[in-house]
């Protein structure tokens, strides 16, 4: 059963960019096209027959420098869900120099043909430079500190079916600011939907003129979710924890773990998001995060799937992509 | 012997002469002596070539200049041959008109041995096109904790000591290095950057390395290790030099340094004023460089130190770099650009733009360099050995990397207008570079 709101990858706008690298060059319009997709497959993945033949005969290759087990998931099953090939690698990035394997790996897996390559790498910019050397379309599942781009849409999918709208809500992203792929990708798409987004963390963990990229500081916590609709809260990496960023974990869950007590500056209604996977008792209490009226921690999730099928379907369209052009 | 034989006396006429050292702006001749030293030069310069058995070149009315002298350079020989060797980094340096250069010691092994040091004089010599002169490392095996024997190496002609793009971070260490240096009159150049503090930072702190995801280093980082170093030179006495300064607080506390009356000096690079960070947008490894390229606000400082004379030299920090280092995610590339043969263009847009004179700019390519090192270039003047570039400062042209002749090609430049270019290089009398014959080939 065929209950894609499109029926072939051809049909339909085409999408204005060749690759998914990051939401800061994303404009509104893009955005908004990528989420009205995505709106349609949660609904077909709600359905008992999931899968659709848009990208049949098509391969995508999951191509991870680092370990994840949900964000590979996700994209897995999109792919398998449009009726593509699937092939997951993950490339050991401990025996040898990381970067000595990124443009060979790049080159031999172009020559296999893949139709479109999901790529995560522990450095910033490196996703950038394998997708200037393929000739497929290229999506961004993570690189260094710098962008999750499908992390961020499916997060604004989340406040969208939740909120009814992005412009116009206040929005804190609380955390590891400054570790925090997610949270960059989370600030431009906010702000060029019309969110307003604060940022609270100590300042050990925000970047250096972090207010240029359009949001306000706060270090506290309670004062920075005074009036917010969302509240997202980002992961700490333990190895960040013990003395270096902060002193440790239970001063930063004392000041900056979301708890009740912390939650009641924000609107009654406020959503609590966190992209996973959670430290319980470090960046957020359980019974917050287990909260089913406040958290949509697991609607992220299933969101997730959804706003990965729409981007896939939308890159797949474009017309000057090798194999669309040897289908012609 | 035959008279076909030996070197002919040359004239070179129809020059515009500039010699910062001495004020010399002017038409005019320079006579060159067979021995390769200049008999005579100036406006009242008049050959008859036919009667006298002279040789004549035209400058074509072009800038000639006293031969630059650039006091920073990696060879990459010995070691790392497949980057740079002597022989192209001469070649590079001759086509920049550079006719002087100093190595720095960070080559494989280590120059931080007499024998190392004369190995390179050595190989130097045989190449012959240039003189190339060498840094010793200012500790051993550039490890930051064991003086090298500074007064056997000062012997054997080490222009300087450093530990080249590495910091000399232990503050005995330098005090020491500074103390013992100074009885052999030899300066301590410096790497400015406090390494804690520089840690993991892969390029300038700021919007635009918060922008890319990239862990920053602070500008202070400069001004640190430049203030407790100025602390150690009221201390010794010693001679001390920074290099590559890059902010605009380094250079204020250079400024009251010397105003101060202390044995300091400093350069810079011309990536420091030619760009900003915004040059690594797009995770650009080829605008890596240490220390980092900064803000705006610091490229500006820096123009303005030059124009006052804060800083004293430019230097072309050229290093080259294999194309599968830089072709890397921006934190794993290594740091460094190709400089020797856009030193003079990039300095003379600084001129052409009204922040430096013609002077000003010669003099930090020449005789300020020559003196920091006690160098015996960087002037005209009668008996000196007839080191000179001549330059066309007007000719309009772009970057082209594909023809420069160092053997790595990491230039941030490709493409960059720029005015004036380099068209002969004359070294003890000698044309080691034309421009036409390098065209035409």
């Amino acid at each position: 059963m065929e209950t894609s709101p499109t029926s072939d990858a051809g049909a339909g706008a085409p999408f204005a960019h060749r690759h998914l690298l990051g939401t800061e060059t994303l404009s509104r319009g893009d955005i908004e096209q990528i989420l009205d997709l995505a709106d349609g497959y949660v609904d077909q993945n709600r359905q008992t027959d999931k899968k659709n033949g848009l990208l049949r005969g098509r391969t995508l290759i999951n191509l991870f420098f680092e370990n994840s087990t949900r964000t590979r998931t996700s994209f897995e099953l999109a792919g398998k869900r449009l009726g593509g090939d699937v092939i997951n690698m993950s490339v050991s990035t401990s025996s040898i120099k990381k970067g000595e394997t990124l443009i060979d790996t790049a080159v031999t897996l172009n020559a296999m043909h893949p139709d479109v390559l999901v790529v995560r790498h522990g450095d910033s910019g490196a996703v950038q430079l394998l997708a200037e050397k393929v000739n497929c379309a290229v999506i961004n599942a993570g690189d260094g500190s710098h962008e999750h781009p499908t992390q961020a849409l499916l997060d604004a999918l989340t406040i969208r079916r939740r909120k009814g709208r992005i412009e116009g809500l206040n929005v804190a992203i609380c955390g590891d600011v400054s570790h925090s792929r997610v949270a960059r990708s989370n600030i431009h798409l906010l702000n060029t939907m019309g969110a307003r987004v604060r940022v609270v963390a100590p300042p050990t963990l925000l970047p250096a003129h972090i207010d240029r990229l359009g949001v306000d500081v706060h270090h506290n916590l309670a004062e920075g979710l005074v009036d917010c609709d969302i509240v997202m809260m980002l992961r700490l990496q333990t190895e960040r924890m013990a003395g270096s960023f902060v002193p440790s974990m239970r001063e930063y869950f004392y000041f900056h773990g979301l708890d009740y007590d912390k939650l009641r500056a924000a609107k009654p209604d406020a959503l609590i998001m966190h992209p996973g996977p959670m430290n319980r008792g470090v960046e957020i209490d359980s019974e917050v995060a287990d909260d089913i009226d406040r958290s949509a921690i697991h609607e992220q999730v299933e969101m997730g799937v959804a706003v990965r099928m729409a981007c896939l379907e939308l890159l797949a369209r474009d017309q000057n992509a090798p194999w669309t052009r040897n289908q012609s | 012997m035959t008279a076909a034989n030996a070197a002919p006396r040359r004239v070179f006429r129809n020059a515009r002469l500039i010699d910062p050292a001495s004020g010399l702006d002017d038409k005019g001749a320079v006579l060159v002596n067979p021995d390769g030293t200049i008999a005579d030069l100036g406006g009242h310069v008049v050959v008859d070539s036919i009667q006298e058995d002279i040789q004549t070149i035209d400058c074509g009315g072009h800038a000639l200049v006293p031969g630059l002298v650039d006091m920073r350079v990696y060879s990459r020989e010995p070691g790392d041959e497949y980057m740079e060797t002597l022989k192209t980094l001469s070649r590079a340096a001759v086509a920049g008109g550079v006719t002087t250069l100093a190595c720095l010691p960070n080559t494989d092994p280590v120059i931080d041995d007499v024998s190392l040091l004369q190995f390179i004089q050595r190989r130097a010599a045989t190449v012959g096109l240039v003189n190339i002169h060498a840094y010793a490392a200012a500790t051993k095996a550039l490890a930051g904790k064991e003086l090298t024997e500074y007064g056997l190496l000062a012997e054997n002609g080490a222009v300087g000591f450093t530990d080249g793009g590495r910091v000399i971070a232990d503050a005995l260490v330098l005090r020491r290095a500074l103390a013992y240096a100074s009885i052999f009159g030899r300066p301590i150049v410096q790497h400015p950057e406090e390494p804690s503090l520089a840690r993991d930072g892969v390029m300038n702190e700021g919007e635009t390395a918060t922008r890319l995801g990239l862990a920053g280093i602070p500008a202070k980082a400069e001004v640190m290790i430049i203030e407790r170093d100025l602390h150690l030179v009221e201390l010794t006495g010693g001679r001390y030099h920074v290099a590559n300064l890059s902010t605009a607080e380094g250079i204020d506390a250079i400024r009251r340094a010397k105003a101060r009356g202390l044995p300091v000096t400093c350069d810079t690079a011309p990536h420091y004023f030619a760009l900003n960070d915004s040059a690594v947008t797009d995770y650009r490894t080829f605008a890596k460089v240490s220390p980092p390229l900064r803000g705006e606000a610091d490229r500006l400082a820096v123009i303005a130190g030059l124009a006052d004379g804060t800083i004293d030299a430019i230097a072309s920090d050229h290093a080259p770099r294999a194309q599968d280092s830089k072709r890397l995610p921006f934190a794993q590339a290594e740091a460094g650009v190709i400089g020797l043969e856009t030193l003079l263009p990039l300095t003379l847009e600084l001129v052409h733009a009204g922040h430096l004179t013609l002077d000003r700019a010669v003099a930090a390519l020449t005789w300020c360099p020559a003196d920091i090192l006690a160098l015996p270039a960087g002037r005209l003047a009668v008996g000196a050995v007839a080191d000179f570039t001549l330059i066309n400062l007007t000719i309009a042209g772009r970057v082209d990397v594909s023809r420069f002749r160092s053997k790595s090609k990491n230039s941030p430049f490709q493409g960059r207008p720029v005015e004036g270019r380099v068209t002969r290089t004359v070294r003890a009398g000698e044309t080691v570079f034309d421009v036409d014959a390098a065209e035409a080939g």
